[in-house]
């Protein structure tokens, strides 16, 4: 028998609650708020009590996958990475930089948003990059 | 009053009484639920005072009962309070917990806890730290039953309308342990809508403490509007003893007097 409680932050938005993620023998199977955590002081928001049940979903994306023929298909990285950047250099190529435009998230790191603005607008050249938590 | 805690746990590991410990544990800088498996790690077992007496208790019965259903055969201790016991009364009452596979730790709370709960019993029936305090009145309910009618209804209308919907106080009670809640029910509490129908919620869930609530306050504690729920559900039991003289967690396999009601009657 494995019981543990993790401590761990909740990866749903910027405020870093932080809770115990009840795990036992591998499996996740609770959220319990932390009390003394200066962000959340035991209290959370309903994304946040529900993050043990999509951890271990089976419906997580594992591989990337590109739409052939109308289904989507698992594909390496690589495949999808050149997928990713010759679509993008065609629409770039036929319609100009401005038609291309970015979604970033509120789940990832600062850095990652850094970079994502940064490919936006050095690399591609739009000013059209955003974020799900304005929406 | 730790050390007479640790004690009391290296014995029941030592001796291989209990699989292993449900207490409390400062790690990662943090105090939290944990399970002591080793009678020689301890020094991290604390009793949840972390700035203020009892300011980091947390629903342990909850987290006992998913260790019990999938090891019902093994034995566990569980550090307890007065609000703890009384929730074990309860949850053996309702099949949730074996009393023979549960050895309860039990501490008595300082005056000033008791106080600040208006906890009627601050200590469990056995205890191996602390002491005895005096038991306080629900004064909280009592400010509240002195306004009239109107003036009650106004001050409910307006704690409930701040809910935003986290279902934090139905997670973190100890006392829920429902497969199919009645909140999520599409009939009277809407799916994907925000706010939830004010009072609906609120008093659905005051409805279902009948019988069940054991003033831990642990919801109260989690709620992050502060809604005074703890009152709310102080007054339901009020009702419920008027009536029924019934208090969950006051006498072992009591049955909760909506228990009794639900059973056809053999006078018809």
């Amino acid at each position: 028998m494995d019981y543990r409680t993790v401590l761990t932050t909740c990866t749903y938005c910027g405020c870093g609650c932080n809770f115990y993620l009840e795990v036992l023998d591998g499996q996740v199977i609770d959220t319990i708020p932390c009390k003394t955590h200066p962000v959340n002081e035991g209290k959370l928001c309903i994304k946040g009590w529900n993050v043990h049940e999509f951890l271990q979903s089976p419906k997580r994306l594992t591989r990337p996958l590109i739409r052939r023929d109308g289904v989507l298909t698992e594909a390496t990285w690589d495949e999808a990475l050149d997928y990713t950047v010759s679509g993008l250099k065609a629409i770039k190529d036929a319609h100009g930089s401005d038609s291309i435009a970015f979604l970033t998230s509120a789940k990832v790191t600062n850095e990652e948003n850094y970079l994502l603005q940064k490919f936006a607008r050095a690399a591609v050249g739009t000013n059209s990059v955003d974020h799900c938590a304005r929406l | 009053m730790i050390e007479k805690v640790r004690e009391r746990v290296r014995d029941l590991l030592s001796s291989g009484e209990v699989k292993g410990f449900l207490g409390l544990s400062n790690k990662y800088g943090n105090t939290g639920p944990h399970l002591f498996c080793d009678a020689e790690d301890l020094d991290g077992l604390v009793i949840g005072d972390w700035k203020g007496p009892g300011d980091a208790r947390y629903t342990l019965n909850k987290q006992l009962i998913h260790i019990a259903r999938k090891y019902p055969d093994d034995v566990f201790g569980v550090l307890v309070r007065g609000c703890d016991d009384r929730g074990l009364k309860v949850l053996y009452t309702w099949n949730q917990l074996n009393p023979e596979k549960v050895v309860p730790v039990g501490i008595a709370c300082s005056q000033e806890l008791a106080d600040a709960c208006e906890c009627r019993k601050p200590y469990p029936d056995d205890f191996v730290a602390g002491e005895k305090v005096e038991g306080r009145a629900f004064a909280s309910v009592a400010r509240l039953d002195a306004l009239d009618v109107a003036g009650r209804f106004e001050a409910w209308l307006k704690e409930f309308s701040k809910c935003i919907k986290c279902y934090g106080c139905r997670d973190v009670c100890p006392m829920c342990f429902c497969k199919e809640c009645t909140l999520e029910d599409d009939r009277l509490v809407k799916n994907g809508v925000i706010p939830p129908e004010i009072p609906v919620f609120h008093l659905t869930r005051a409805v279902h403490m009948v019988g069940r609530c054991i003033d831990c306050g642990l919801c109260n504690e989690v709620c992050p509007a502060d809604i005074p729920l703890r009152t709310l559900y102080k007054k339901v039991a009020d009702i419920v003893d008027e009536e029924f003289q019934y208090r969950p967690g006051q006498e072992l396999y009591a049955k909760s007097p909506l228990n009794i009601l639900m059973q056809p009657s053999s006078t018809g």
